[in-house]
């Protein structure tokens, strides 16, 4: 049997916050994530942190996984985060980041409240095996 | 919001994150989803639902997107259900129809949801009915249910909704296309969209002329439409509410409405026998066992239907 029954895929918002217009990676994210049975809620380039937390919570995902190549990180990630806490939706979503950033700054990034940052090179089965870790882990499904 | 009740409370609240796990459990199935909308089933029925359908690329979410934005001009609440199709091979799924609406993601006033069909055909999900009971519990005046990009079959937008409108567009192989039962049927409204292409007022002339053949006291209205430029969308609008007029009048709304409950009470009950058939492991193996005897010819399926039914039945008692 070719047809695969999985009964509760995990579902991911994968979004571009901020103002670089390069979306082929969260392209191949979303495509590769979705083959691997979650499902992706993908929103367009440029979006607003408000716009990311707002879909998140109407979406009710698992999963937020931005990719960011503008250099405007410190900024952005953080302010998502924020807003989620405001929600009191932090502890219901994992918050996932990829794209150039630069290993100094990943700590501080990691303190508010990133959970996990991919640079470029990494498989995507690096990304999915951590997705699903990480939920069974929290027992989010 | 662990269990029914403290996640009905939120929701008579109005808090947003009470709808959206409320929608989530309805698609896992989870029990607490139909308990929280049991309680409140008798106050919903309040909103106003728009289908909308058409083929795939007609510009469904476009037109949704400019839906909306009228509604809100009105100070309407606004919910959207926007379902894409799941892999039937690895139960994932892309949604992608909120590209087209981010000018509402941050409008407390709009709530929109993508879904998955998760195996389900017709063009929607199985969860669809219990989302839109939940956003008309947190006070949607309109809720707009978005389809899969549809072909000939998938038609139970019109089950879901108290108007349908079909979202078409010139170039489809428009002969052949329109005599396909289905799409044709379904439709209250019409709109050729794109209307700036070659071959629009093509495609509405030949849309009039088939459904100018169709029984029923309704003949669809066909309307002309860019909803990229918002043009022919007070036309458009003006004839969905026409059709809510007409649909007003004498005991349709109610019959409309019945045949929509009485499918979902069927569609209930084919899935909770399917449950119960793949509960017990006895069954499971019988059910193995008679397919076993099928494939060696030893028994036909319609004999082996009604040993199941035996089975399932009787342990009913």
């Amino acid at each position: 049997m070719s047809e695969v029954k999985q009964a509760n895929p995990i579902r991911v918002l994968v979004a571009k916050p901020g103002l670089d217009g390069h979306d082929r990676g969260a392209k191949i994210v979303a495509r590769a994530l979705r083959d691997a049975g979650m499902e992706v809620i993908y929103t367009g380039l440029r979006q607003t942190a408000e716009q990311i937390a707002n879909a998140a919570i109407q979406e009710d995902v698992d999963v937020i996984a931005c990719s960011i190549l503008s250099g405007a990180h410190n900024t952005l990630l953080p302010k998502i985060y924020k807003l989620l806490c405001e929600e009191d939706a932090q502890e219901d979503i994992l918050f996932i980041a990829g794209g150039v950033i630069p290993d100094e700054d990943i700590p501080g990034l990691k303190e508010q409240g990133v959970a996990e940052i991919f640079t470029p090179g990494t498989p995507t089965t690096s990304i999915i095996e951590y997705i699903q870790d990480a939920v069974k882990r929290e027992g989010k499904l | 919001m662990k269990t029914a009740q403290s996640l009905g409370l939120a929701l008579d609240q109005g808090q947003r994150r009470a709808v959206a796990r409320l929608i989530t459990w309805a698609e896992r199935n989870d029990p607490r989803a139909y308990q929280v909308l049991s309680e409140r089933y008798a106050n919903t029925g309040r909103a106003f639902v728009l289908g909308v359908s058409g083929p795939p690329g007609s510009g469904k979410s476009t037109l949704t997107d400019a839906f909306i934005r009228r509604l809100r001009a009105q100070g309407q609440r606004v919910g959207v259900i926007a379902v894409d199709p799941t892999s039937p091979f690895t139960g994932g799924a892309v949604l992608g129809d909120r590209v087209r609406m981010n000018e509402h993601a941050t409008d407390r006033e709009v709530f929109i949801r993508s879904m998955g069909t998760r195996g389900h055909l017709g063009g929607l999900s199985k969860a669809t009915s219990a989302a839109i009971l939940a956003l008309d519990l947190y006070g949607c005046d309109t809720i707009i249910v978005e389809t899969v990009g549809v072909g000939q079959s998938e038609v139970d937008v019109m089950r879901v909704c108290d108007c349908t409108l079909m979202v078409m567009v010139p170039g489809l192989g428009d002969e052949i296309q329109a005599i396909k039962a289905g799409v044709m049927e379904v439709g209250d409204v019409f709109v050729v969209n794109k209307s700036d292409l070659a071959g629009a007022r093509r495609t509405a002339r030949e849309l009039r002329a088939m459904l100018d053949l169709n029984h029923g006291e309704w003949r669809p209205p066909v309307e002309q439409i860019i909803a990229t430029q918002a043009e022919g969308l007070d036309a458009a609008w003006t004839a969905i509410e026409t059709f809510i007029s007409f649909n007003a009048e004498g005991n349709r709304a109610y019959q409309r409405r019945f045949e929509s409950v009485k499918h979902e009470l069927l569609g209930l009950m084919q899935s909770a026998i399917l449950e119960k058939a793949s509960q017990s492991q006895a069954h499971v193996l019988k059910i193995d066992e008679l397919c076993a005897q099928i494939t060696r010819r030893e028994l036909d399926p319609y004999s082996a239907l009604n040993q199941v039914l035996a089975i399932l039945f009787s342990a009913t008692r």
